[in-house]
């Protein structure tokens, strides 16, 4: 595929061109609507990075992380999770059923039980398109969409249903005190006191390094890839399709799931409508820009989280929409996604010629 | 439940289906070329766009800067839709056919830059959340009575059917529902719709025979744009929504995708399976929730089932779905 690229060529000069040009489309568009894109980015970097937005946008790139994680570990095994968004959701149902059930004492306990019940809900979401893909060939694209819509319905069902607090609002009872995770700010005081950024971010880069761990140093990481490399080949070897299939997206699910922990146990600290925000589909632009590798996928989710907080700011300084986010998002997933080959083929031509010249 | 009520949810389903029918048809096209096609939604989305805002301008007095159209405002926002939406299969054509890329992927990027770009530019424009202004007169598409419709009325059963269900939609409706044969004919009776299928199914075979797989999988992807312009056009023109509102294809793009592998591919099946789904959407619209005596059909269920019904026929229990043999996979011309 790579034919006489260098291996930094592949993982680092593709990614950043494609990059460029999905932002230098994104400052066209900018100039569209008549406002000035060098202006746009440094609202956005400023209004990101500063003492106020970097709380917040470390809580956006705790939600990609975990998404992007989740798209990334499904690629290593070619298959495309498109579901993160309907996992994510029902995980956050995980993690309120298990902080209403029980009044927990302290939030040492309470991560750990809220953790396994994002990861159980948001894998058992995963679980029937994967063993529908792994037994009986139903393309886990178009499954995994369709369970995004099932469980909203469900979502929404829940809320207004079973688990709806007593009035009119959608949404649970409160979590108890003893559920409450710690923010940012009660950890290090220099960040802002209202930002939501909160522990869930270690766990998070924890994630990205057991995801490292389990791609590249276990036996089973080993069998996803060459799986993901070439299923005949795989086979040949005595690898198992229905195993890793099923692995990978329970691990991908759970990864996704997770996402709750931030979002519904750390900020909302109830189950609300729509906890997700488009964060599930975040994770496909930010597995493709970090080449689906753990590192590269936690800088590329802080760059989305710098989009979306810098977004939020350019609404107030410039009255640029919020939109103008998901067109970033969109031609970043574009441009370096299914127009990369746009940038592949010249690359690869101009190593071509630069190596007959230097022979 | 008495008669005219069944006339009525029966004629809400028609006209709910109606954008499912078109994009479903669109969807069929060029998977059947062996493109496939999330971006369904996307490419609906951007031509409601375009119709509202095009309508909308083409009528707007000149002194407000408009074009101050009095009559075929209307069409203008189709011809705008249908642009747009081809823009948008163009470039999924490119990036899937051209480039060899990943044509999941490139739907999924499709439908993320229709869901901002229209409230940007919108927003830009209009200066009203995204909104386009409300549409009225020659800017939409109002009903048409079918010949007769009035003296027929008072026929007992065929009466009703007919004044109420048959007549009176408008011209976007019947033309989605003659687009239904008018596909089975191009695919199946015509040299054209062979080499669309073959070029889906066994692409080498087709190069082999001398015809180019990229034109003929760019001509299904440039029908698909017209269709989910259509659908488009439907939605801002043709409903009571009366113009566009932000994000009003509201998951119908995936819902026509469902129908598309609810119907195994087949033109006719796909009439079926849209109105099913526009039949299940106004028996929600309708009841909150169906009480079944037993138990209680809460209206989620309702909204779930499209969905629900396309994994268990996707999962083989009630027949097999299979589709296109070539689908998703870039051709490659051996050297």
């Amino acid at each position: 595929m790579n034919k006489g690229l260098p291996k930094w060529a592949d993982i680092v000069l593709i990614p950043l061109l494609s990059l460029t040009l999905a932002f230098l489309v994104s400052g066209l568009v900018v100039m569209f609507i008549g406002k000035d894109p060098i202006e746009a980015v440094k609202v956005m970097v400023s209004g990101a990075l500063g003492k106020f937005g970097i709380g917040y946008t470390l809580y956006y790139t705790t939600n990609f992380i975990f998404t992007g994680l989740a798209v990334a570990i499904a690629f290593h095994a070619r298959m495309f999770n498109i579901g993160g968004e309907g996992q994510a959701g029902i995980g956050g149902v995980g993690v309120a059923v298990v902080l209403l059930a029980v009044d927990w004492p302290h939030w040492t306990v309470a991560i750990v039980a809220a953790s396994i019940g994002a990861m159980v809900f948001g894998a058992a979401w995963a679980a029937i398109p994967a063993y529908l893909q792994a037994k009986r060939g139903s393309h886990i694209v178009i499954t995994t969409i369709m369970f995004n819509w099932i469980g909203s319905a469900l979502i929404v069902y829940l809320l207004v249903g079973p688990l709806q607090a007593p009035g009119m609002v959608p949404e649970t009872l409160g979590f108890s005190a003893g559920s409450s995770i710690p923010t940012l700010n009660d950890i290090f005081p220099a960040f802002d006191k209202h930002a939501p950024a909160n522990i869930s971010l270690f766990l998070a880069l924890f994630a990205a390094f057991g995801v490292w761990v389990l791609i590249w140093k276990t036996r089973l990481g080993y069998e996803i890839r060459a799986f993901g490399h070439s299923e005949k080949a795989a086979i040949y070897a005595g690898i198992k399709p229905v195993k890793i299939i099923m692995v990978a997206m329970l691990v991908s699910g759970a990864l996704a799931g997770m996402m709750a922990v931030n979002t519904v146990q750390g900020e909302a600290e109830r189950l609300i409508l729509d906890t997700v925000q488009g964060a599930g589909f975040v994770g496909i632009a930010v597995a493709l820009m970090g080449r689906s590798h753990p590192v590269g996928v936690v800088l590329a989710a802080f760059l989305f989280g710098i989009l979306y907080q810098g977004g939020g700011e350019l609404s107030f300084a410039m009255g640029i929409p919020r939109e103008m986010i998901v067109v970033i998002q969109a031609l970043v997933i574009m441009f370096v996604g299914s127009l990369e080959n746009m940038v592949r083929i010249p690359v690869e031509r101009l190593f071509v010629r630069f190596r007959k010249g230097a022979a | 439940m008495d008669f005219n009520t069944i006339i009525q949810i029966l004629d809400s389903a028609v006209r709910l289906s109606t954008p499912l029918l078109l994009a479903c048809l669109a969807g069929l096209y060029s998977e059947r070329s062996g493109i496939f096609d999330i971006g369904l939604e996307g490419k609906m989305l951007a031509g409601a766009f375009a119709a509202g805002a095009m309508s909308a301008y083409a009528g707007m007095p000149v002194i407000e800067g408009g074009l101050g159209m009095t009559w075929g405002m209307a069409w203008m926002g189709v011809g705008a839709a249908i642009a747009v939406s081809i823009v948008l299969a163009l470039i999924h054509g490119f990036a899937s056919i051209t480039l060899r890329g990943n044509q999941l992927i490139s739907g999924v990027a499709i439908n993320f830059f229709a869901a901002g770009s229209t409230v940007l530019i919108g927003q830009y424009w209009f200066r009203s959340g995204g909104q386009t202004p409300p549409l009225s007169g020659a800017q939409r598409f109002g009903p048409i009575e079918l010949p007769f419709a009035g003296v027929l009325k008072d026929v007992p059963i065929l009466g009703p059917i007919y004044e109420g269900l048959i007549s009176g939609h408008n011209i976007l409706v019947y033309v989605a529902f003659a687009a239904v044969p008018l596909t089975w004919w191009i695919l199946f009776r015509t040299r054209f719709g062979l080499r669309l299928r073959a070029v889906g199914e066994n692409p080498g075979a087709v190069d082999t025979a001398g015809i180019s797989v990229v034109k003929q999988r760019y001509a299904a992807v440039l029908i698909a744009g017209v269709l989910c312009g259509l659908a488009g056009a439907y939605l801002s023109l043709g409903t009571s929504a009366a113009g566009f509102v932000k994000d009003m294809s509201a998951g119908k793009g995936f819902i026509a995708l469902a129908a598309l592998i609810f119907a195994k591919w087949q033109p006719k099946a796909a009439l079926g399976a849209s109105l099913l789904f526009g039949l299940l959407e106004a028996i929600g619209n309708r009841y909150q929730s169906i009480d079944l005596g037993v138990f209680v059909v809460p209206v989620q269920f309702m909204q779930a089932l499209p969905y629900i019904l396309t994994v268990v026929i996707l999962a083989g229990f009630i027949g097999k779905a299979i589709p296109p043999a070539a689908g998703g996979e870039p051709y490659v011309k051996e050297r």
